[in-house]
């Protein structure tokens, strides 16, 4: 694990800076153990799944990955394809944090691939053992589980490989297969089954819903003395919100849902929230179920006709970014009832960079002084979505609200940024207590680059546009010498900067003038000493 | 004898890895790819797929983002390779041809390219061997096939500069088995090893990695156009499930 110096910087020296990207020494068999729960009969069989380790999984097993190979171009590509180049090797976060070389992407891929090539290869049949082939066991079984597992389904391996290779879509089908001969992992299968018993992964009942959202007007109307409403299963409203279900519920993630609300309030929107989907994310992605994640889906396309709204925007949440932006047309589609006027769905920072651009919505900036900013790139929203039009816009867009917002925003190293960035970690399906070493481990190269910033820039916060990223790093951010509020939603900082028409000012002798001069940056903060 | 035995060898070979590989294109051709997954950013437009296309399969654009020297290797290897295969089509055509005079000119360039795809080998061996991540995840057919391409080369390079093989008697093997018309194969051993290993190459090709060469052109996450909210993607088998 990194090194955590504890004292108060000097003037940053070459020597201060570790590389994120580091290339640790190979430690055979190191996360070999970590075993995340399996799901119950229940979570099983609420998704369709056989509640146990069927008799014939084996079986089973092939013949699901022969109708995979079917179903799915990519798998049987990617399967034939690879070379063992290397390229991909020192790519994967886990791997960086670990040194545990099945978290390799070519060798987690090959956990899968030597079971396809003995069964459903030639060389593979007669020559196994010249081509790495080998028959499907128990104890096959079972480091597919932990090591695909130990995945986010970041993509940022595929950036790299010169074939494109995504172990994403392994790791998916190997958790298909998996789930198929019923053993599935629980975190995710739990949280698919609460989703379809009441509508979100928390398991959030409409009731608790409207009650909090009432509160949050309360605290809207406290903070500004304006009527914000946040309209819960509003008929007619033109604006369907989906939001991961966390916006209702922990921090930073309502500062930044009230950042929503504020933004809506100031354009004049109609807009409302949905009871029956309360819930942006789709964790049938992450088990690689595209019955699941159908379904999973529908309840949008349900949601937006039962309410006849003309659009639909999504909250700050990166898978469910990637399955509304890329697969959400496909899945729930077609959108013909929707405004044609506005892409379906539109992101939130979509919808927020738009009226800042049209002007028409005024921020102080010197609100957000207090903190000194740099931005994570979720990775599903990096590597596998879009913003606006032009191919990069999901990197600008988010940038371009934070410089509208705040004074002070530093990137990280080009290297663990956009197309390249690095995971939070606890993506995939691994966001999950059972899973914190790896968790912890897995975070450290985006944490090394964070203390690169906090060393060159006196960089004080981080601010993600993901639900997942925003829970993993108030978790691992303290095993690294932060704390675990320097991670805050992009809309938290528009909420806090934006002028609202009639709002009382916050901070009541602020003067409130429009030429005011932002006071100087504040001095590097002491670390350490408040730990 | 020899010349039956490769004649046979040759037909075999170029079925196997004709007729393989096209079982194989079939096959990706075939299958769905049901979800909208480019790698992004991804181009809005087919046209700028196939540049992106283009700067994968002729620049190697991802390896050079990931590593250098394998990039150089691989680079040095491919490139090679092309040239080389290009300079051998002075044995299947009739270089007075105007059609052909091409291959005349690409003459030296293939000679020395035999060298820099050998010097890529080399490297990409030293790679697997040195490497403790590329070791790692190497099975001996990765060895094994650069070895097999190694000597190839080798074998190449040795005719042309150190114990020359009679190359109209080979042009007039190859041009025999194009036209069912077989002529006797020059049996010096360095040519014998040279097309053996070859025709081995050729029939190993449809069952192995080599499958890379058709596959990166059907990658999704490279092949395919970041327009999921344009244009609806909708592939059979997933229609089904709307029924």
């Amino acid at each position: 694990m990194t090194d955590i110096t504890t004292s108060a910087p000097a003037a940053p020296s070459v020597d201060d800076y570790l590389d994120p990207l580091a290339v640790p020494a190979l430690k055979p068999g190191a996360m070999k153990d970590l075993h995340s729960f399996e799901a119950n009969a229940d979570h099983q069989e609420k998704l369709g799944f056989p509640g146990g380790l069927i008799d014939d999984w084996h079986d089973v097993a092939i013949d699901k990955m022969g109708d995979l190979l079917t179903k799915y171009r990519g798998f049987r590509v990617y399967l034939d394809s690879c070379v063992k180049c290397g390229a991909c090797t020192d790519k994967c976060h886990y791997f960086m944090g670990t040194g545990d070389p099945k978290n390799m992407p070519v060798a987690r891929q090959d956990l899968l691939r030597s079971v396809y090539r003995r069964y459903f290869t030639t060389a593979g049949k007669y020559v196994p053992k010249l081509v790495g082939a080998r028959d499907l066991t128990e104890d096959v079984l079972g480091e597919w589980y932990n090591y695909f597992h130990q995945c986010s389904q970041c993509r940022r391996c595929s950036v790299y490989c010169p074939y494109g290779i995504d172990t994403a879509e392994i790791s998916m089908a190997a958790r298909e297969i998996m789930d198929t001969v019923g053993k599935g992992q629980k975190y995710c299968n739990e949280i698919i089954g609460k989703v379809y018993d009441v509508g979100n992964n928390l398991g959030f009942p409409t009731k608790a819903l409207k009650a909090t959202l009432e509160s949050f007007e309360e605290d809207l109307e406290e903070e500004t003395g304006l009527d914000i409403k946040i309209p819960l299963d509003q008929k007619g409203a033109d604006i369907l919100l989906v939001t991961p279900s966390a916006d209702f519920v922990a921090e930073p993630h309502i500062d930044g849902f009230l950042g929503y609300a504020k933004v809506f309030h100031a354009a004049g929107a109609s807009w409302t929230v949905s009871s029956v989907a309360s819930e942006a994310a789709n964790f049938g992605m992450f088990i690689g179920s595209y019955e699941n994640m159908r379904k999973v889906s529908m309840r949008i396309r349900q949601a937006a006709l039962e309410l006849g709204v003309k659009r639909i925007v999504f909250g700050e949440c990166g898978h469910a970014w990637r399955v509304a932006y890329s697969f959400l047309n496909t899945l729930a589609g077609p959108f013909d009832f929707l405004d044609p006027r506005y892409p379906v769905p539109m992101h939130i920072c979509e919808y927020t960079w738009d009226l800042i651009e049209k002007g028409e919505l005024k921020f102080d900036k010197s609100r957000n002084d207090e903190y000194r900013l740099t931005y994570h790139d979720s990775c599903n929203v990096a590597r596998a979505t879009r913003m606006g039009d032009t191919p990069g816009g999901q990197f600008e867009i988010p940038r371009n609200i934070l410089k509208a917002t705040c004074n002070h925003f530093f990137d990280m190293a080009d290297d663990t940024i956009k197309e390249a960035t690095v995971c939070c970690g606890g993506g995939g399906g691994l966001l999950t207590d059972d899973l914190m070493d790896l968790r912890v481990k897995g975070a450290s190269p985006r944490m090394t680059a964070l203390q690169n910033v906090r060393k060159e820039h006196g960089v004080t916060h981080m601010a993600a546009i993901c639900a997942i990223c925003k829970s993993q790093f108030s978790k691992v951010m303290p095993k690294y010498d932060f704390e675990m509020d320097n991670i805050l939603s992009v809309h938290q900082l528009v909420s806090n900067a934006i002028l609202l028409e009639g709002a009382k000012d916050p901070e009541d002798d602020d003067d409130d003038d429009d030429d005011w001069i932002p006071p100087t940056p504040p001095p590097r903060p002491p670390r350490g000493s408040a730990a | 004898m020899l010349t039956t035995i490769y004649a046979i060898l040759f037909y075999v070979a170029t079925l196997t890895i004709v007729g393989g590989v096209l079982v194989r294109i079939k096959q990706y051709w075939s299958t769905p790819a049901p979800l909208v997954i480019p790698t992004t950013p991804a181009p809005t437009t087919k046209r700028g797929v196939w540049f992106r296309m283009f700067k994968e399969v002729a620049l190697f654009e991802s390896l050079f983002k990931s590593n250098k020297w394998i990039w150089v290797f691989g680079m040095l290897f491919h490139a090679g390779l092309a040239l080389v295969l290009l300079r051998h089509f002075r044995y299947f055509t009739d270089t007075t041809a105007l059609i052909w005079t091409w291959v005349n000119w690409i003459q030296p360039f293939g000679m020395y390219a035999g060298f820099a795809m050998v010097i890529g080998l080399v490297g990409l061996f030293l790679r697997r061997v040195f490497v403790p991540r590329v070791r790692y995840i190497s099975a001996p057919s990765d060895y094994l096939m650069l070895i097999l391409i190694f000597f190839i080369g080798f074998s190449g390079l040795m005719m042309k500069f150190v114990s020359h093989t009679d190359i109209v008697g080979v042009k007039q093997f190859f041009l025999g088995l194009m036209y069912f018309d077989w002529q006797p194969l020059p049996t010096d051993l360095p040519i014998l090893v040279h097309l053996g290993l070859v025709a081995t190459l050729m029939i190993i090709f449809p069952f192995s990695k080599l499958l890379h060469a058709p596959g990166v052109f059907f990658s999704p996450s490279r092949n395919m156009v970041d327009n999921p909210r344009e244009k609806r993607h909708i592939s059979t088998w997933a229609a089904e499930l709307e029924k």
